[in-house]
């Protein structure tokens, strides 16, 4: 007897047209149509040639220090008194953060297609840290946008960049923060198409953009299976991980996502509360619209006009949301859930003061829902939670909210 | 349109399309600019659509968005800018341009329905490739709603007829890569890229992107079947407008003798040719 071939997957999109359902595409102006497409071209090489592979993998073992640990959170679990939480440490990478693995794939990318400046966009910094860091590493010039309000917040990792030798551009249009530096990204993506590689920090934009940074962010939740089997000899009742753009989280998801027995969780930045605008919930509050290069959830009016949101991170400040996520969100395969900012900032604290891991403000909101969910599940459950990034950025933030001078 | 064109080509010169933002800085006032349009020597008008995250425009046309936005525009009264500008004129072709999220929210069939009823000709959609055709290009060819598309320095040869395949109108061939408002750029090197786009089209070509002066329209109009202005007019609205953003006086004014000044550009532009 043949072996049944399995008809249903939830990994196989986008399709060549970019699409995950209703979601993803091409909506770019057509100046950037021929760009996007030789992009296409080159990555649909690239993913199959044993070389670039091999160079992926020799960077990512030697510059990025991977793979990065799988770590059983004794502490917290213990606090909780339920699940066995494992946190994947994306924190420990070179940059401190999972984004230094798609912007090591990307500008291998550029490279083979002989692209000789690189921009980017940047809400934390820590896209522009590790861009600055791979162009420097590379000998190329580089132009980070970033939102003005931003580059107050994110102080540590504007002078990061600055060292490392790129440009930061503050964007002062609409609000300052990641959509308005993405805009301002593509205007100068359009102007200079020849010869600028435009390095995508997120799962999101244009095909093929969200598959080919899922592709590179797949390494997280590829090694953590790995990982976890060697661990518990089984894979994790359920994944969490916060979602703003969301490439981290579908880092974590991808390889997941065909596991019956694993429950999926990804994290929005409930903000202030959704009652009113001031949170970037795409997902729970927002719809389908088409916004920079996608379509997908957004945070928008009845006039189809997109609003700014808030959240306490910098990171997830962004009224829209890879299109992948928005997929597996209709389909119901994985759970949105929000955090608002003041539950993000205890749950900085506690991991803070139990694990000894300063995590970013972005992860804080997964380990606020692993915190809401450890203690009503069993002892003999396994929770995985994606560290995303470090919180050494964070403190002048957190420091100010807590009424301490730094 | 076809009908403009074909006059225009019979009076041997080219067509002034002239572009303002929907709204800016409220409805009444940019209402009064399109109808003042025609008379001041506008060929074709453009109609703008404002949008939040206008990623293809410059920093006047992205200013002139927020203004319009912050006047309470939206898109169903920018039908309503055009529905009000028909009743006077049957005559002048009108293109609203813009972005997709505003039309995909409103609804694309009640849109193209209430374009038509407003008595609209073509459209613009700066993010909507000929990839993206099945979205809107599609559903209002079927409604016999011109479908205008950009083509743009990176539209070599090999693209250029998957550009042209649904595009009706005219052609928008954008003179650089870049955003709106920049500089203009030589203009025998935009004459020989519109000769390049005309080798694989019958449709008339507009040239925009850098046309800011009579002088400007002049020397580009001597190629190009039509001159494409926005940026130079919302330019001259914004900078009447008093300390508070408010129109006064001098704001459809302003607006007319610019577009006059074009105008003679573009009246004059094949007597340069002709040198």
């Amino acid at each position: 007897m043949n072996e049944t071939p399995k008809l249903n997957s939830f990994r196989s999109g986008p399709d060549e047209d970019g699409r995950f359902g209703i979601f993803g595409g091409r909506f770019v102006a057509e100046t950037l149509m021929p760009l996007i497409l030789d992009l296409q071209d080159e990555w649909n090489k690239a993913k199959t040639d044993p070389e670039f592979q091999a160079e992926l993998k020799h960077l990512g073992a030697h510059y990025i220090g991977r793979p990065s640990p799988l770590y059983f959170a004794e502490r917290l679990t213990e606090h909780l008194g339920g699940a066995k939480i494992y946190f994947k440490r994306e924190e420990l990478n070179h940059t401190g953060s999972h984004k230094i693995n798609n912007c090591i794939g990307q500008i291998l990318l550029a490279k083979r297609m002989g692209k000789t400046r690189i921009i980017a966009e940047t809400g934390a910094g820590q896209h522009g840290v590790a861009s600055a860091t791979v162009a420097a590493r590379f000998g190329l010039p580089c132009v980070v946008y970033m939102g003005a309000t931003d580059v107050e917040r994110q102080a540590p990792n504007v002078f990061r960049m600055k060292l490392l030798g790129a440009e930061v551009k503050p964007v002062t249009a609409g609000s300052g923060t990641l959509k308005d530096a993405m805009n301002e990204a593509l205007r100068d993506w359009v102007t200079n198409v020849d010869s600028t590689y435009y390095l995508i920090g997120t799962a999101a934009g244009p095909h093929p953009y969200p598959e080919l940074v899922r592709d590179f962010q797949s390494v997280i939740g590829t090694e953590a299976r790995e990982q976890m089997l060697e661990a518990e000899g089984r894979l994790p009742d359920l994944v969490i991980a916060a979602v703003g753009g969301g490439s981290n989280a579908i880092g974590i998801f991808h390889p997941f996502l065909d596991d019956e027995s694993v429950r999926i969780v990804g994290v929005e930045a409930g903000g202030k509360g959704l009652e009113g605008d001031e949170h970037c919930a795409s997902i729970t509050a927002g719809s389908p619209g088409v916004l920079h290069g996608n379509r997908t959830y957004l945070l928008q009016d009845s006039d189809g006009q997109i609003k700014e949101g808030h959240s306490i991170s910098a990171g997830l400040d962004y009224p829209g949301i890879g299109p992948e996520h928005s997929w597996l969100a209709d389909i119901g395969r994985v759970e949105y859930v929000p955090i608002m900012d003041h539950e993000a900032l205890e749950a900085f604290q506690l991991l803070t003061r139990l694990e000894g891991i300063i995590p970013a403000l972005e992860p804080s909101h997964a380990i606020a829902e692993v915190i809401k969910r450890a203690p009503k599940m069993g002892k003999d459950e396994i929770i995985l939670m994606n560290l995303s990034g470090r919180g050494d950025k964070d403190i002048f933030t957190v420091g100010k909210i807590l009424g301490m001078g730094l | 349109m076809d009908k403009r064109f074909a006059d225009l080509a019979a009076e041997g010169r080219p067509a002034l399309v002239t572009y303002f933002m929907g709204g800016d800085p409220d409805f009444e006032t940019s209402l009064a600019i399109m109808k003042a349009l025609p008379s001041a020597g506008a060929d074709i008008i453009e109609l703008g659509m404002p949008f939040s995250d206008p990623m293809a425009d410059g920093p006047a046309i992205q200013l002139a968005g927020q203004r319009a936005l912050k006047g309470g525009q939206t898109l169903k009264k920018t039908l309503e800018i055009a529905r009000r500008f028909r009743a006077d004129d049957q005559h002048t072709p009108i293109v609203m341009m813009g972005y997709y999220n505003p039309i995909y929210i409103y609804g694309v069939e009640r849109f193209l329905d209430d374009a038509l009823e407003a008595g609209i000709d073509g459209l613009i959609v700066v993010d909507l490739p000929p990839e993206m055709d099945d979205e809107l290009c599609i559903p209002a060819l079927k409604k016999d709603i011109n479908f205008i598309r950009l083509a743009t320095p990176t539209t070599d040869d090999k693209r250029l007829p998957k550009v042209l395949e649904n595009t009706s109108g005219f052609v928008y061939y954008v003179s650089m890569n870049g955003i709106t408002g920049s500089a203009l750029p030589d203009p025998s090197v935009v004459g020989g890229a519109v000769q390049r786009i005309k080798g694989h089209t019958q449709l008339p070509v507009c040239v925009g992107f850098g046309v800011k002066t009579a002088e400007h329209a002049r020397a580009i109009g001597a190629s190009a079947d039509g001159v494409v202005v926005g940026t130079a007019i919302v330019n001259q609205v914004a900078s009447s407008l008093s300390e508070d953003g408010k129109s006064t006086g001098a704001t459809v004014p302003g607006v007319e003798a610019l577009v006059r000044g074009l105008s003679a550009g573009v009246r004059s532009a094949r007597l340069v040719a002709a040198e």
